[in-house]
């Protein structure tokens, strides 16, 4: 600092914060102007940072490390480029069987979505239809459902195709009112179902392990076996691609060439992750050998930020947004720059004679910086407001992650420093000019 | 004006004319790129579409026994066909931008498989007898399809209606017979053939890509009897005058209710359905919207602040040009052409940032080229703008009284 010992660095530093304070408060107009430009700057890309932060985020955060999503390629030749082609991206009845049963993996859980008529016994509640998950026990512990209520079904009731169901709290709320409903029975598509389990807080985002239907704040109702749900024929929800002469459409059947399938497993260690991987060219080699496949292996094993990623669940919207922002933020920044070089400027007598009565140059730029960094903090409390109603008015809008804009203590952080960040960069060019003076010539003007 | 003076000038003050330049180069590269995205998604919202798109409502049945639904349906129009104010109804098995695609890949020969690169995926339409009037399907050429071709086509196995005619939109017809009468001619996929007896108006699919795609029209409609449409003839469309339509369709769906004790219905008005279709595009548009004119704004408020401290540093400087016979409008001519310049470089600067900007874009998104007229129009709104801002600091400029000259600052 230059002017004294580094014990004194804390009252040179309230110092300047007073000078500071008393600089903007003479210059209200080119003060406000600059606060203005960097809350507006940062409240717009604070906003759209926080969304593609939310977005971008990891859905089971500590599990999605060992989560893994093996796609294999069972369509014929046609169209193949060994190399260039990825594989399909959900698997047939019998492929995703074949996997399911060889147990090569810590866990596993084969699944697809389902949309399920529910007839409530309330009368004064209509009947309608909840999106379903069909799947198998695996899914539970694998995918760290938290449980409010009972518990999930075991390898048995899969076993026994058991009319049993797992529901979540939002559907317990709607159907029965709340409260431990295990031990009720719900009926789905007219058939009555034994309810084992309750679950709680459990709302992975995105809804990383079907991005068929919604991406984003899917909120699925009704949990029952994969086996019970195909013996009562219920609708299957989500996308099917049949291959060649493929089976129907809308109803894929067991035997028909049509990926529906979701697979998920879990592989504790990079090991395994390779062995399971190894598995699955081998398991491609087999079928192809069998005449099942008829493309040399062609196999994926990606884990849930992988799959995210290579699905591109994120909007583009969102990334041109943010893109956008920060577009807007640089045109503030340049505007602060010009405003502060002016301000600055304009106090050339001022520091003309601090110069003259022994202040270092470095002494002037710090009192500069500091200036400028209590227009950052200032512009960023504006930002934060701005911010906080963007993320409303995020909220507000149709899209289907609108409800998920919420700031989170990083994002917090991350405006703060952002502003001062901004601010003191957008100082730097100012403060250095402002420090060319030359003390005798200011004072002689004055 | 002479430029000479105000060059030297400029060179004088470097760092406040880079950031002039450098402010308004951004604001233009920026605002190129958000506003040709708003025209983008203008258009999409805007994207023709030829069916009776204000005299629509549907009711979508579902949940009803899979062995009845086929048979239930006559029945069921019948009912609808009774409501007063109703034109016309049908049964569909979808609608432009209801986000139910069924999609199909077909060629113009007949070994074509679906993952041929030389095929043309198409959006599959099921009408049921009378849905084509009830839509307001606008026929070009040929014909709709009669009592025969109804009756004929039904489900099989296959995911794909068994009949040989078909309905094109004039897109698919230019994509598939580029200069010659699509009527007659006939595409195929690996076990089905289809051929055109008739060429319609263009309508959308139930989902598009982007905007301005030839693509987006890739619709093709096939007959569809009841009984053999295997459920999928689930949507029924009535047609009725626009302000008809929120009542016709409460009583089409308390009828199909009625009818159909066990069936779960969802229904809509036609315009609400692709107003909310484009619900985020709309959105989208209006934030981008808000950014540009508050960073207009922010820009504007810029070059007033740094003109009103460059006119102050120089009062003593224009009171001499005063003092020795300069009038006022030569001094607020001074500050304009000065901005004019200044505008100028950065907007020229700005626009090959904005090509750049617009460049790296289509290789990542699905954007096209930023079209070439974007560049004199940005160029002339930043200039209109930097005048605007200028005129407060020239016009206090041009006041200050010559005297100033004989006074040291």
């Amino acid at each position: 600092m230059g002017e004294g010992p580094t014990g004194e660095m804390h009252s040179v530093f309230g110092y300047y914060f007073d000078l500071a304070l008393r600089s903007l408060r003479r210059n209200n107009a080119l003060t406000a102007l600059m606060v203005l430009a960097i809350a507006l700057g940062i409240g717009a890309s604070m906003t759209t940072l926080t969304v593609l932060h939310v977005l971008s985020g990891d859905p089971l955060p500590g599990r999605s490390g060992s989560l893994y999503y093996p796609q294999l390629d069972p369509r014929d030749g046609h169209g193949y480029v060994p190399g260039k082609v990825e594989p399909m991206d959900q698997l047939t009845w019998i492929d995703g069987m074949n996997l399911l049963q060889a147990k090569r993996a810590d866990r596993q859980a084969l699944m697809t979505g389902g949309d399920v008529a529910v007839q409530p016994d309330n009368s004064t509640l209509d009947p309608f239809y909840e999106d379903t998950r069909f799947t198998t026990t695996g899914f539970f512990p694998m995918f760290g459902v938290l449980f409010e209520y009972g518990h999930a079904w075991g390898d048995a009731e899969d076993e026994a195709h058991a009319r049993v169901a797992v529901i979540s709290s939002r559907f317990n709320d709607k159907v029965f009112g709340g409260g431990d409903s295990t031990g009720k029975t719900l009926r789905l598509d007219g058939a009555a179902f034994r309810i084992v389990g309750v679950t709680g807080d459990w709302h992975p985002n995105p809804n990383f392990y079907d991005l068929n239907r919604k991406s984003y704040n899917e909120d699925e109702g009704v949990f029952i076996p994969l086996s019970t749900s195909q013996d009562l024929s219920m609708a299957h929800d989500g996308s099917v691609n049949c291959w060649g002469n493929g089976g129907a459409g809308q109803a894929p059947d067991h035997d028909s060439p049509c990926a529906w399938m979701q697979l998920w497993v879990q592989l504790d260690s990079p090991a395994e992750v390779a062995a399971y991987k190894e598995f699955l060219v081998h398991y491609s080699e087999q079928q192809r050998a069998l005449g099942r496949f008829q493309r040399s292996p062609n196999v994926r094993l990606r884990s849930v930020m992988q799959w995210l990623d290579y699905q591109q669940v994120v909007p583009d919207d969102v990334r041109l947004q943010t893109g956008l922002a920060f577009g807007f933020l640089l045109v503030c920044l340049v505007n602060t720059v010009g405003l502060m070089l002016a301000k600055f400027l304009r106090r050339a007598g001022e520091l003309g004679v601090r110069r003259a009565l022994g202040a270092s140059r470095r002494a002037l730029f710090a009192q500069l910086l500091v200036e400028s960094g209590v227009v950052g903090l200032i512009g960023g409390v504006g930002g934060l407001l701005l911010a906080l109603v963007g993320l409303w008015l995020v909220r507000r809008q149709p899209a289907e992650y609108a409800p998920l804009a919420h700031l989170d203590p990083l994002m917090l952080l991350a405006t703060f420093l952002l502003a001062l960040g901004a601010s003191l960069l957008a100082g730097l060019l100012p403060a250095w000019r402002a420090c060319q003076v030359t003390p005798a010539l200011q004072l002689k003007s004055n | 004006m002479e430029i000479l003076p105000i060059l030297a000038s400029l060179r004088k003050h470097r760092i406040p004319t880079v950031l002039i330049v450098l402010e308004i180069a951004l604001t233009c590269a920026v605002l190129c790129n958000a506003v040709f995205m708003i025209g983008q998604r203008v258009s999409a919202i805007r994207l023709p579409n030829a069916i009776d798109e204000h005299s629509l409502s549907t009711v979508g049945l579902s949940g009803t026994d899979e062995k009845t639904a086929g048979s239930d349906i006559p029945r069921n129009l019948a009912a609808l066909r009774g409501i007063p104010g109703v034109q016309a109804v049908g049964a569909i098995s979808t609608l432009p931008l209801s986000h139910n695609n069924w999609g199909w890949s077909f060629g113009t020969s007949p070994d074509e498989s679906i993952f041929n690169k030389k095929t043309v995926n198409f959006s599959l339409f099921f009408l049921g007898e009378g849905a084509d009037k009830a839509l307001g399907l606008r026929l070009l050429e040929g014909r709709f399809f009669n009592a025969d071709d109804y009756a004929d086509s039904s489900f099989g196995s296959a995911p794909l209606p068994e009949t040989h005619v078909t309905l094109v939109t004039h897109s698919i017809a230019e994509r598939m017979w580029p200069g010659q009468s699509a009527l007659g001619k006939t595409y195929y996929t690996t076990s089905h053939y289809y051929t055109v007896v008739g060429v319609i108006a263009d309508v959308l699919r139930p989902n598009i890509d982007g905007q301005g795609e030839a693509s987006n029209y890739f619709s093709a409609f096939y007959p569809m009897s009841a009984e053999g449409s295997k459920g999928n003839l689930r949507r029924y469309v009535l047609r009725s005058a626009p302000g008809d339509r929120d009542r016709v369709m409460r009583a089409a769906e308390q009828k199909l209710i009625e009818l159909n004790p066990n069936g779960v219905t969802k229904s809509a008005i036609y315009s609400d359905m692709r107003d909310q279709y484009f619900a985020d595009m709309r959105s989208m548009a209006w934030m981008l919207v808000l950014v540009c004119v508050v960073m207009l704004a922010v820009t504007a408020f810029g070059i007033v602040g740094l003109t009103s401290f460059w006119v102050g540093q120089r009062r003593q400087q224009i009171g001499i040009r005063r003092a020795v016979g300069a009038s006022r409008g030569h001094i607020m001519q001074y500050f304009q052409t000065e901005n004019f310049l200044l505008s100028g470089a950065g907007v020229v600067l700005g626009v090959a940032l904005a090509y750049g900007i617009n460049l790296y874009l289509m290789r990542h998104y699905e954007i096209t080229r930023l079209p070439w007229y974007y560049l004199p129009v940005s160029a002339i709104v930043l200039w209109g703008l930097g005048q605007l801002a200028v005129l407060g600091p020239a016009l206090r400029a041009a006041n200050v009284p010559p005297v100033v000259a004989t006074r040291s600052a």
